[in-house]
């Protein structure tokens, strides 16, 4: 039986923001994998590192947005330096494209509330169509404007993960394929994990397995009403740069290919995808950069996001299993950074950092209004 | 470096003959551009967008990618899953593809 301090289930983006943060401050780490039967909405994704927009309803997720923004570019080169992996992290800013007059003024509106809620620390400029043309002279003659932030940038997420089992094993973190987690079980102080291949004692164990966490969560006294929502997203032949700065749905790689996602479906489980879907991407894509008209698409996949009811993160320490903890969200490459320097001295014993205290489940059960 | 098996002549296929920049390659009616190159010994087709390292054909069937060219100034074409042609002008892929609108 292998023992360990920290046991985290699920071997994705969280979980490994997170195995990584704990390693690198000396812990025994063993990161528990499904293997490839999982969802794996960490090879699925897009690679954003993105601010605006984020914490409309909860300010707070714009704060803990930026708080991870402004550690990445160490993170990256940290991760850089100890692996030899690079994952390709730019910070040239980010655009939001908008193709009306009500579409510019209603965004700025909005995100002019954000910037108000978090005492201006979250910064924006609006652009419009000739300020835009400066920055991307491909833009398309039909995009009326956009909001451009500081904040957002991108990165490579399959080199992400990559870094960070890297840098895990780097610190004496270990990477167990162990099939899927059937049961968690309190032994005196510690846990006991039974999975199909292997048996794991932990003193304490973090639930990061995304959709998994459904299951797992009840184990340990917590709550996770996770619901999967589809992306698909297209990607082009390698090409010379002609985009330099990510949009919501657009970004050129490292190595020239264009990604262009963004679709949002509710099918369940299903992570194929589906050509009218398709199209609707690839037509909106061409309509931002009509040079795009002219491209290959050589691949084209559907991944699923780990959504909560309303959207925003769910970290939270159980009461009745002391030293058992889940951390699930969507956003895995833009708070990677804030998950392995913040979140996992939280589950080290650390203070939880103030900005994720509205995210318990606590929010999704049926509320009573109390008259003042 | 590869030798046809047996020669052009020694078959009923026509013979045709196209432009890889500044040569002229003769092939049999039937090979695919990737084959054609290999068999006049041309074995660089390509320079990678990362690296500018020089690329062959390699896996012939479609899959590595490694045997992009311009084709009739049409760029990224996988050289192994098109037929020569007679009169086709094939170029050199350098690094990624530039995009004209």
């Amino acid at each position: 039986m292998q023992q360990c301090d920290f046991a985290v289930i699920g071997g994705g983006l969280v979980g490994s923001a997170i195995a990584y943060g704990l390693a690198s401050q000396g812990h025994q780490v063993s990161i528990l994998d499904e293997g490839d039967v999982a969802y794996r909405a960490s090879r699925g994704n897009f690679g954003l590192v993105w601010v605006q927009g984020k914490g409309q309803e909860i300010p707070r997720y714009s704060q803990w947005s930026m708080r991870s923004a402004s550690k990445w570019s160490a993170l990256s080169q940290e991760l850089f330096e100890l692996t030899g992996v690079a994952t390709q992290h730019h910070n040239p800013g980010g655009v939001h494209l908008c193709y009306s007059e009500a579409e510019l003024a209603s965004r700025e509106v909005d995100l002019d509330a954000l910037s108000q809620a978090t005492d201006r620390q979250f910064s924006f400029k609006m652009l419009n169509h000739s300020q835009l043309h400066d920055l991307i002279p491909e833009i398309g003659e039909s995009v009326t404007g956009a909001s451009w932030s500081s904040w957002d940038g991108h990165a490579n997420p399959l080199y992400l993960l990559r870094a960070l089992h890297a840098g895990i094993r780097c610190h004496g973190g270990r990477f167990l394929a162990v099939g899927k987690v059937k049961e968690i079980r309190r032994n005196g102080e510690s846990y006991v994990i039974e999975s199909n291949h292997q048996t794991i004692t932990a003193d304490r164990v973090i639930l990061a397995a995304g959709l998994g966490n459904r299951e797992l969560a009840p184990q340990v006294g917590l709550d996770a009403p996770l619901i999967p929502n589809r992306g698909e997203i297209l990607v082009t032949e390698r090409m010379r740069p002609l985009l330099n700065l990510p949009t919501t749905y657009l970004r050129q790689t490292g190595e020239g290919s264009i990604l262009m996602g963004d679709s949002h479906e509710d099918v369940g489980f299903n992570d194929g995808t589906e050509t009218p879907v398709l199209a609707q991407i690839a037509k909106r894509a061409v309509r931002a950069l009509p040079a795009l008209a002219n491209t290959r698409v050589v691949r084209s996949w559907g991944a699923l996001r780990v959504m909560t009811p309303d959207g925003y993160p769910l970290y939270q320490a159980s009461e009745s299993h002391p030293g058992a903890f889940i951390a699930c969200c969507h956003s895995g490459v833009t708070l990677a950074a804030a998950h392995a320097k913040c979140l996992a001295p939280w589950f080290a014993g650390a203070e939880a950092p103030s900005e994720i205290t509205p995210f318990t489940a606590e929010r999704f059960h049926v509320q009573t209004s109390i008259p003042a | 470096m590869f030798k046809r098996l047996s020669p052009p002549e020694a078959t009923n296929e026509a013979v045709v003959t196209f432009h890889f920049d500044e040569q002229t390659v003769t092939a049999r009616l039937g090979d695919t551009v990737a084959a054609a190159l290999l068999t006049s010994g041309i074995s660089i087709c390509r320079s990678t967008p990362v690296s500018n390292a020089p690329r062959a054909p390699y896996c012939m069937m479609g899959v590595c990618f490694e045997c992009l060219v311009e084709v009739d100034g049409n760029p990224n074409v996988q050289a192994c899953q098109v037929e020569v042609r007679d009169g086709m002008h094939v170029h050199t892929q350098q690094g990624a593809r530039r995009l004209t609108s």
